[in-house]
């Protein structure tokens, strides 16, 4: 415990000393030296093609500075990250533009000399460092390949001195036990620590960092962004920083450039950028982000980033603008210069967007355990024989949700799949209504399959690629017996209800996007009028615009249709914007129970606290700007009329 | 207040097109086009060479294994046949087995594959350790086996010859199968209760086509060649009977005063192999690169 306050009082050290810092590296960049890397004009084509997948990207980033490239998937964020380490992906091509690290182009170089210039000058660290460590390496000789390749140091005993120093720095431990362990002994933290450690070995002046945190839960993702921002301070070390994940840029970038289809729309210090956002873009991305304690909802923005070579005339926000007008469509607007150092690409910047300014209400009263839809007792699970899940007591009532919050490892899915019926080993009692359920789905009878029904994690893997989105989604009801015109009819209806047309049950999956899947899987889950749903991570996969357009989309239908949900998760900020009750698990139980709101704010258990603590957020003074009006006041924006199936549940 | 996302708002949709199918960018290629014709062309040497012989099977035409008869185009064979007859007859017999002969056992290594993958307990092992056993046997001592004690028959050969061919494609299956049955909608089938036979026929199955149609080409070649090799080795269908692993048996006494008798049936074999195979690659190449997410 000692250790863990320490490290939160360090953070908040750290983060108080920013604004200094930023000043010096500033003074710094200004300086003789020049900055550490220098993007000018940057623009990477399809080869085949000659599209833009990025163009007009110019950034620089001084030495000891963080500058965090924020972006949604597809935005060309790593594209740009790559191509400071002078590679372009296989397709992709880098046409105009120049890429200096202190003064060093790193464009049109030989193959030899970008094997001597990566890792020694620029050095990348890649989002999963379970699959970027050698397997059949100890990282011992790992760390020293890199050094050997670099012939750092000039002497086998200055390489291994070199590797004891990094250990101490990444905050492993540096014996020679450790140094023989294989990447797949370590946990995933210590696995991202070595991927760290690899990367900072030559001491390179620029680093490149590609979502590193992507995979590790809230408390080692902390631990890791401490120990880069650290790294990068200490030893003067220009990094970028590639990520979709705003709250982590928050908490570690001095500044931030947020990407839009291939294009720099908005770049600032993150303090001013995350206070007076100017794009509205990125005001909408802020809007997207759950925001935990204080008192905001969250929107989603309709439509999606257009794709290279459909990118419009003009500027490629345009289309999903409310603030565009005839100007927009024309030209793509020039560098804005809004304040010192804070930058913005659009003809009306601070133009209000409609956001959702208040929280869902949950005024709803449900009286505990009276109606439950849903009971779990002395649930305890298993896999081969040892024991993850202890003793769950758990009840959703009907038109509840009930969020069931834990780390990874934490048996929160063990719990939901259960329930599915996905998962036999447990024991206890499940009831439905007052309903014991047979511990496999198979077991169960067809009615009471039909009335659980259970939304995937990742909806790029929960419907059959070679289904039409049709024959997905009318499953359930062929199965419950309908006739296929009224299947067909329904599975129509209900992609409507969830935002999507009827033409799309002619598609296949792969001409969808995640969004659009994950909204054809809650159609698949809601077409037989099921009394509970149970949602297993089902925004993680996703964007975070759009995870707050499904779970806005999933409120919606719980409270119109009389769900009792069971929303699982590890995004704890989320949870306030679904669920009534919250639980939290942590190893095989449930620690805490009680309205999100309390759990949230006033956590009774030492656990919750440090969750909570861990968990990065961004601290604005005063949010995006709002208006008060809803959406509902563009009809363009509004979902198309069409003819809602009243579903009776 | 709520707030509704629509997918289809500002009416300019972009949508990635659907890829295409596995055959469709196999076909792409050069080396699938090429041994397309070359299959073609001696499925069509086999199809409709009978009706173009100018000479019986069995027709004495002339003296035996001489090159310049005139009016046949390869001369005769060691007992005065044309061969240019018997070689458009008997392309027949080895197609017909060959392909029939994988067919059954590209289906039988197919449902010990899908049943294993799904199962991945003891049946898994109990299947899988079965197919090893059948792998560890030479396939043609197999095949010589079987054809002496049961007779040179059709049947056993087509049987023989698909049972070696059973284990590969049940490893093939199997290991295809298995990424497959960790995905989310084989869990999604589940909890609607789906019956086996559905999930591994309709949901398992069409997810691992593109590695079982490379899979089969590869078995054709190789049942090709084992029945060629069974044929070569006198253990063929009916003596005399026009066949080209056969000819290539009876007529290699004679290959330096009379070559074609079994150039021609080497040249037919050794096409179709390379043809099949060829085929076989483009659609491997094809598959890895729908697998890696760009339509090749």
């Amino acid at each position: 415990m000692s250790e863990r306050s320490e490290r939160t009082i360090d953070t908040a050290s750290t983060r108080s000393e920013r604004t200094i810092d930023t000043v010096s590296t500033q003074r710094h960049g200004a300086g003789d030296d020049g900055p550490a890397l220098t993007i000018d004009g940057l623009r990477i084509d399809v080869t085949r093609s000659g599209e833009d997948i990025v163009d007009e990207v110019s950034l620089s980033i001084g030495a000891g500075e963080v500058l965090g490239l924020v972006g949604e998937s597809g935005s060309g964020k790593t594209t740009v990250g790559l191509a400071v380490l002078g590679h372009s992906r296989k397709g992709a091509s880098i046409s105009t533009g120049r890429v200096e690290i202190g003064g060093y182009s790193m464009l049109g170089l030989s193959a030899v000399q970008l094997r001597l210039t990566r890792g020694a000058l620029v050095s990348y660290v890649p989002q999963d460092p379970g699959t970027a460590l050698n397997p059949a390496l100890r990282i011992g000789k790992q760390l020293l390949e890199v050094l050997e390749t670099h012939d750092f140091g000039g002497s086998d005993a200055a390489r291994r001195a070199r590797v004891d120093e990094l250990m101490a720095e990444v905050l492993l431990p540096g014996t020679p036990q450790f140094l023989r362990r294989y990447p797949h002994q370590l946990s995933g933290g210590q696995q991202q620590r070595v991927g760290l450690a690899m990367a900072f070995a030559c001491r390179p002046s620029v680093i490149v960092l590609d979502e590193p945190t992507t995979g590790l839960d809230v408390s080692t993702q902390a631990h890791v962004l401490d120990t880069v921002r650290g790294l990068c301070r200490t030893h003067g070390v220009a990094a970028l920083y590639v990520t979709h994940d705003l709250a982590v840029v928050a908490t570690l970038a001095d500044r931030v450039a947020v990407m839009y289809a291939g294009r720099i729309v908005e770049e600032g210090p993150a303090a001013v950028l995350f206070d007076e956002p100017a794009h509205p873009y990125t005001r909408h991305l802020i809007a997207a982000v759950p925001d935990m304690t204080g008192d905001r909802g969250i929107t989603g923005l309709p439509g999606r980033a257009p794709s290279p070579g459909h990118r419009p005339q003009g500027c490629s926000f345009a289309p999903r603008c409310e603030a565009a007008t005839d100007e927009c469509r024309t030209a793509f607007p020039s560098v804005q210069l809004v304040t010192i150092g804070h930058t913005v690409r659009c003809y009306h910047p601070m133009a209000p967007i409609a956001i959702r300014e208040d929280l869902r209400p949950m005024a709803r009263t449900i009286d505990p355990g009276a109606d439950a839809a849903l009971t779990l007792r002395g649930v305890s699970a298993s896999y081969s024989g040892q024991t993850v899940v202890h003793d769950v007591n758990l009840h959703v009532g009907r038109g509840e949700c009930l969020a069931l919050v834990g780390e990874s490892g934490s048996g929160k899915t063990t719990v939901s799949r259960s329930v599915g019926g996905l998962h036999r080993e447990w024991t206890g009692e499940i009831l439905m209504g007052s309903i014991a359920l047979a511990r496999s789905a198979r077991d169960r009878p067809v009615e009471q399959r039909l009335r659980i029904q259970y939304v995937f994690q990742n909806p790029y893997s929960s419907l059959n690629p070679r289904r039409t989105i049709g024959e997905s989604v009318g499953r359930p009801l062929v199965v419950g017996g309908s006739s296929s015109a009224d299947a067909r009819r329904l599975v129509g209806e209900m992609l409507e209800r969830v935002s999507l047309t009827a033409a799309y049950a002619e598609r296949y999956p792969d001409q969808l996007s995640g969004g659009e899947r994950q909204r054809a899987a809650i159609a698949r889950a809601l077409v037989s009028k099921p009394e509970v749903l149970v949602c297993d991570e089902v925004t993680s996969a996703l964007d975070v615009l759009v995870q707050a357009a499904i779970v806005d989309l999933l409120a919606d239908l719980q409270s119109d249709l009389g769900l009792a949900m069971l929303f699982v998760t590890h995004n704890l900020p989320l949870v306030r914007s679904i669920a009534d009750r919250t639980a939290v698990m942590a190893d095989g139980r449930i620690v805490e129970v009680g309205p999100t709101e309390a759990v949230l704010t006033r956590p009774e258990q030492e656990y919750t606290r440090r969750l909570l603590a861990d968990t990065p957020q961004i601290n604005e003074t005063h949010p995006a700007m709002t208006v008060p009006t809803g959406l509902h006041d563009d009809p363009a924006l509004t979902v198309p009329a069409v003819a809602v199936p009243e579903l009776d549940v | 207040m709520t707030v509704v996302e629509t997918a289809i708002v500002s009416g300019r949709i972009d949508r990635p097109v659907r890829q295409r199918g596995v055959i469709a960018a196999a076909f792409g290629l050069w080396r699938a086009r090429i041994g397309a014709v070359i299959v073609v062309l001696l499925v069509g040497v086999a199809v409709f060479g009978p009706f173009l012989a100018p000479h019986g099977a069995t027709e004495f035409v002339g003296p035996p294994n001489t090159n310049d008869v005139p009016g046949l185009l390869f001369g005769t064979d060691r007992l005065g046949q044309d061969v240019w007859s018997r070689f458009l007859l008997g392309g027949r017999t080895i197609l017909v087995l060959a392909v029939v002969s994988t067919l059954i056992g590209l289906f039988v290594g197919m449902v010990i594959g899908l049943v294993a993958a799904y199962d991945r307990g003891r049946l898994d092992n109990v299947l899988m350790r079965a197919m090893d056993v059948v792998f560890a046997f030479p396939n043609l001592l197999l095949a010589l086996v079987a054809v002496t004690t049961l007779g040179r028959r059709s049947w056993v050969i087509i049987l023989i010859v698909a049972f070696t061919a059973v284990p590969r494609v049940a490893r093939i299956t199997r290991g295809a199968a298995l990424g497959v049955v960790e995905r989310d909608f084989i869990g999604a089938a589940e909890a609607l209760g789906e019956s086996r036979r559905h999930i591994l026929g309709a949901e398992v199955l069409p997810n691992v086509a593109g590695p079982l149609l490379v899979e089969a080409n590869l078995r054709l070649t190789y049942s090709i060649a084992l029945i060629g090799a069974l044929g070569f080795l006198g253990f063929g269908v009916g003596l005399n009977q026009p066949d080209w692993a056969q000819m290539i048996n009876e007529n290699r006494a004679a290959l330096s005063t009379a070559p074609w008798g079994t150039l021609l049936p080497i040249f037919a074999i050794g096409l179709l192999t390379v043809g099949v195979g060829l085929i076989a690659d483009g659609l491997g190449r094809a598959v890895a690169g729908i697998d890696r997410g760009r339509p090749s």
